[in-house]
């Protein structure tokens, strides 16, 4: 860890003028950026905290309705509250299940869902700057590709980076086609798609999101969503708490009888950001929930899989934990 | 027939007294080696390595200098030759120099060789503990790097020769194995692997180091104050009276604080050299490599039996690992040589030196890997007879020490299977693997035997009368969780005939009568044993001050007519001829009445084979479909001797469950293949169990006081709790799938199908 300064912002102007400035980033719980800072890995010479921001606007930390039926979750809530919130457990089960199977209880009274969702990944390598990494240090390779690589991605990835992202929020707010509210330091807001805000390793894994040197996100915005009702996370992994996921499937449908109306489905802990998988949506949608309707829904989730050494059984491990999510929200 | 026996409606001994550290520990007042307030301090962080083999041509340290706060940045290439440093072993996986297996060779600076991935080669002291992680942060190594030896399959095997196991020979034979399995009507044969761990105890690794002129004093992390002392001014070419070891509290060490490391060594150096305390504590990342973790290990179990499970042939040879420093054996086998009653049976070693950190001693080192071989392989041959393998045990059931022939100072295994099965209901076992069901659920219900050696070393112990009645007992042991405080206050208590409240029992310091280290579970009969023996002559000499002094209402009595109750000395013959030991004391001057004795095993050790036992029924649930093992329930049974608390012997059993589901399922050190460097070395990647992986722990003790291991009938009770786990565990994952999984942890893709 190096040394920094540290303000604290009191409103949105200030806090986007001061994170626009060049190695700053904000904090909110921390619980994600002080652990990066105490490896070295994150190298900020400028913090700016943010959780006085709710001072002049309490919204910020709020969860609320939407005009529209939907919920606005403010980007300083933190992921407790939003995961016990009554109204998003009534409304979007898939929501609070995946904040409460994340992270620890002390963690989740912490951190903030709009640094939830920018978590970064935990690839061993990434975390190591002993070692090389192009998302901490373009050019310098992937030490993942031939190394351990048992907690890597097999969607998304590039022969620069297979690194997954690590979170369990993120997929239920891909799947349920969420939006982003961004604050930017020139005073406007703009608003994305979820499923924009990260983007693909591709050549450049050091970009992970759209976010521009000091953008907040100040909101995110769950639709109205018949199918959000019936909906369920699933996460498998090495311990029953606290371990991140090896696979994890987000999944929402709407039944018409026995016949699905509408699906999403968001899969974690395979991917290298939160992955909507449009194609299990597709064999899903209009047909009967039956097994052999999950089981071509999972098959057409993970086609596109690339395993590596030590990962290959993740693809299984996604069609059966995709295939067991259907079948519980669906029973 | 020792004192507290005679003792009526005293005995605090056995009673679950809760702690009488724990109002220090929950409120933080108990003071561990990093927490000391010494004026002037200086904070040290160590640089590691970031290759795994080869040379360090040079360290820029410069950046770390021009950081605000840095003091000196210490490197092999500046670092003050040490007059006592051990040498490294040679640079060489497979070098025929003589190697016999050492405690711990430290690296401190003294050459420029790196040995593996994450090795300590640099010191950087600063004023804060921020600004020396800077510093440190900021050192550039660049290296003549070699290519490391990190595929243990293609590591080259010792020469055999060369193999000494702490206390042991590589190969152990008795009987004719050969014919053994060629009488064999049904044979099993199969490798069983176990792969690296680490330690990781709460409390990392820490040292604060101060000198006064050429004395030294450390607050240390340790198990062992003694060997840190010894080892440490021997590094510094001094006697070991200019140093003293302070260790209070130890928040765990499993193996790992048994004796020094490198970080001690660097501490006391960093101090002298910048004239100024040090204190250095390990990084979570440090506990990986630089203080020993358990070393993989293959080991090939072969058993023959007659149709009727009757053994006629045990052979059990494990391949370890270890560094290229020193080697290190992990003494899988030995529980193997002695568990069943066999003619024929053969235990070998071998190693593999591969470019990893030193392995050592960690919680059961061989009981823990040796009983998941072993019980096993057991468990195979018990379903290739088509026997039920809690039978197979009982048919084998030693009554003497198949090895030694000599008879067991104590040994309750029969009824500890017996107790454990039926709490268990192992009766109501369906023997058919992949047929029992929990809903979607598979069940399955597996067993193993627990073992581990009832060890004694010389301990001794200083004890005092107060005037106000309250007795204080010294040993220079160690508090490393286990309730040692407590329970020795409560031996002391008893022998003295007071009441727990009204000892203080002190620990930590080497200036107190010297102890062994905290380790290999002897801690309950070495020290146990000096502190009653004390204690007892300490009630002696009192007893005597009082029958002897004209003013004492108990004068002229004979010794044998006094009895002591709540710290009052009566005549059995005259309850009306009492007083306390306070008045005793103040009529005598008021000065303290002192005893000190040194304690130490008499012959029974030659005489009988002391171990513990103990059996281990554990339930799993497995999802047929995503693979995920939950334990549900563990039942267990242990004979260890007298129970000193069972509320503190209780949590030890425990605590090895807990870890030994942590071993079965978890817990793996894993290794960079090109590199050496540790992949997961923190808590939330290196995983052990949390506490919604536990489900019920059933515990019991048959107790059987063995005063042939100990004065106070203790065996100890610290490892055997995690021997036998994971092969109960493995077990029942067979029961319950069908699958049998030799390789540990049983994670989700070794079960997978």
């Amino acid at each position: 860890m190096i040394d920094f300064d540290y303000v604290r912002a009191t409103d949105l102007a200030s806090a986007g003028r001061a994170g626009a400035a060049p190695s700053t980033r904000f904090v909110a719980g921390g619980t994600n950026l002080v652990d990066l800072m105490k490896l070295d890995v994150e190298r900020p010479l400028h913090l700016v905290d943010i959780n006085d921001l709710t001072r002049a606007d309490p919204t910020l930390a709020a969860i609320a309705d939407l005009p529209n039926g939907g919920l606005r979750i403010g980007g300083l809530a933190r992921m407790r509250d939003v995961a016990w919130d009554a109204k998003v457990r009534e409304r979007y089960p898939v929501v609070s299940q995946s904040l409460l199977l994340a992270a620890s209880g002390q963690l989740r009274n912490m951190a903030s869902i709009g640094g939830n969702v920018l978590q970064r990944t935990r690839c061993p390598y990434f975390r190591d700057t002993a070692m090389p990494c192009n998302k901490r240090e373009p050019g310098s390779g992937c030490s993942a590709l031939v190394g351990i690589n048992r907690s890597e991605a097999l969607l998304g990835t590039s022969e620069h980076c297979i690194a997954t992202y690590p979170g369990d929020l993120g997929v239920s707010l891909v799947a349920l086609g969420a939006t982003v509210h961004i604050y930017t330091p020139a005073g406007s807001t703009r608003t994305l798609p979820f499923s924009s805000l990260h983007v693909l390793p591709g050549a450049h894994p050091e970009r992970e999101n759209v976010l521009r040197p000091g953008e907040l996100i100040t909101a995110i915005d769950l639709p109205p969503l018949a199918a959000a009702r019936r909906s369920l996370y699933l996460k498998v992994r090495d311990r029953a708490s606290y371990a991140f996921a090896l696979a994890s499937a987000a999944v929402a449908v709407d039944l018409d009888g026995r016949t699905i109306r509408d699906a999403r489905v968001g899969l974690g802990g395979i991917a290298t950001k939160p992955w909507r998988s449009h194609e299990a949506e597709r064999v899903l949608i209009g047909k009967p929930a039956t097994a052999s309707t999950f089981h071509a829904a999972a098959d057409a989730a993970l086609a596109d899989a690339r395993p590596h050494r030590d990962n290959a059984f993740k693809a299984t491990l996604a069609k059966r934990t995709l295939l067991r999510a259907l079948t519980e929200v669906t029973a | 027939m020792t004192w507290y026996r005679k003792l009526k409606g005293a005995a605090s001994l056995g009673q679950p007294l809760d702690r009488v550290d724990g109002r220090l520990k929950v409120t933080g007042g108990a003071r561990y080696a990093a927490e000391y307030a010494v004026p002037n301090v200086a904070h040290a962080v160590i640089v590691t390595s970031t290759i795994a083999k080869g040379r360090i041509k040079a360290m820029d340290t410069s950046a770390a200098e021009r950081v605000t706060g840095v003091i000196k940045v210490l490197t092999p290439f500046n670092a003050p030759r040490l007059p006592g440093a051990p040498k490294p072993g040679p640079h060489t996986e497979s070098a025929a120099a003589p190697r016999p297996a050492s405690m711990r060779v430290p690296t401190m600076l003294q050459d420029d060789v790196v040995r593996y991935n994450g090795q300590p080669i640099g010191v950087v002291v600063a004023d804060t503990f921020e600004h020396a992680r800077e510093g440190a942060g900021l050192v550039r190594a660049t290296y003549a790097s070699e290519k490391p030896v990190l595929d243990w399959s293609k590591a080259p095997l010792n020469p055999a020769e060369e193999v000494h196991p702490l206390g042991g020979e590589r190969t152990v034979t008795r009987g004719d194995v050969a014919k053994g399995l060629a009488d064999a009507a049904v044979t099993v044969d199969h490798v069983y692997v176990t792969p690296l761990e680490n330690h990781n105890p709460m409390e990392v690794h820490s040292t604060l180091a101060q000198w006064d002129g050429d004395s030294l004093i450390l607050y240390e992390s340790t198990q062992g104050i003694t060997s840190v002392r010894n080892t440490v001014a021997r590094h510094f070419g001094l006697t070991p009276d200019k140093v003293r070891v302070v260790a209070y509290f130890t928040g765990g060490g499993f193996g790992s604080k048994g004796g020094p490391w490198s970080h001690e060594t660097l501490a006391a150096m960093a101090s002298r050299e910048v004239n100024r305390p040090v204190k250095l504590v390990l990084s979570r990342r440090q506990m990986f490599g630089p203080v020993g973790g358990r070393p993989r290990t293959e080991q090939r179990v072969t058993l023959g039996a007659t149709n009727e499970g009757v053994l006629t042939a045990i052979r059990h040879h494990s391949k370890s690992t270890t560094s290229t420093i020193e080697d290190w054996v992990e003494p899988a086998t030995n529980q193997t040589r002695l568990l069943y009653d066999c003619p024929n049976c053969e235990t070998q070693y071998d190693l593999v030196r591969v470019n990893v950190g030193t392995p050592t001693f960690m919680r059961a080192p061989g009981e823990s890997t040796g009983t998941y071989a072993l019980e096993s392989a057991m468990d195979e041959l018990a379903y290739a007879l088509k026997m039920d393998p809690l039978a197979l045990r009982k048919k084998n059931y030693a009554q003497n020490d198949p090895e030694s022939g000599k008879p067991w100072s104590s040994k309750a295994l029969m009824e500890c299977y017996d107790s454990a099965a039926s709490r268990f209901g192992w009766a109501n076992r369906n023997p058919m693997p992949r047929a029992t069901r929990d809903g979607k659920l598979l069940v399955g219900w597996g067993m193993a035997t627990a073992t581990y050696p009832a060890r004694r070393a010389p301990a001794g112990a200083i004890a005092r009368m107060m005037p106000d009645g309250r007795a204080y007992v010294r040993a220079g042991t160690q508090e490393i969780g286990c309730g040692t405080y407590t329970s020795m206050t409560q031996i002391a208590a008893d022998a003295l005939g007071i009441a727990p409240s009204m000892v203080r029992f002190e620990l930590g310091t080497t200036d107190m009568p010297e102890n062994p280290a905290s380790t290999g579970s002897v801690t309950a009969a070495s020290t146990g044993s000096a502190v009653h023996d004390v204690a007892v002559a300490l009630r002696q000499k009192l007893v005597q001050l009082a029958i002897n002094d004209p003013q004492s209402p108990l004068h002229g009595a004979a010794e044998t007519d006094v009895r002591v109750d709540n710290g009052a000395l009566t005549l059995l013959s005259d309850a009306h001829r009492t007083e306390p030991y306070s008045a005793l004391v103040v009529r005598n001057g008021s000065r303290p009445i002192e005893v000190t004795v040194a304690s130490k095993p008499g012959a029974d050790a030659q005489q009988y084979s002391m171990h513990s036992f103990g059996a281990v029924f554990a339930e799993v649930k497995v999802d047929p479909d995503l693979a995920i093992v939950r334990v549900p329930r563990i039942v267990t049974a242990h004979a260890v001797g007298r129970i000193l608390n069972a509320k503190t012997a209780r949590s030890q059993i425990v605590g090895g469950v807990v870890w030994g589901v942590g071993m079965a399922l978890e817990e793996e050190t894993l290794i960079d293949p090109r590199t050496g460097r540790y992949i997961n070395a923190d808590l939330a990647e290196y995983h052990v169990p949390v506490n919604a992986d536990i489900g019920t722990i059933d515990t019991a003790f048959i107790e059987q006081p063995d005063e042939h291991v100990s004065t106070v009938g203790a065996k100890g009770v610290g490892e055997i709790g995690i021997t036998g786990v994971a092969a109960a565990i493995a077990n029942a994952v067979y029961h319950a799938t069908g699958k049998r999984v030799r390789e540990l942890p049983i994670r989700i893709e070794r079960l997978l199908t």
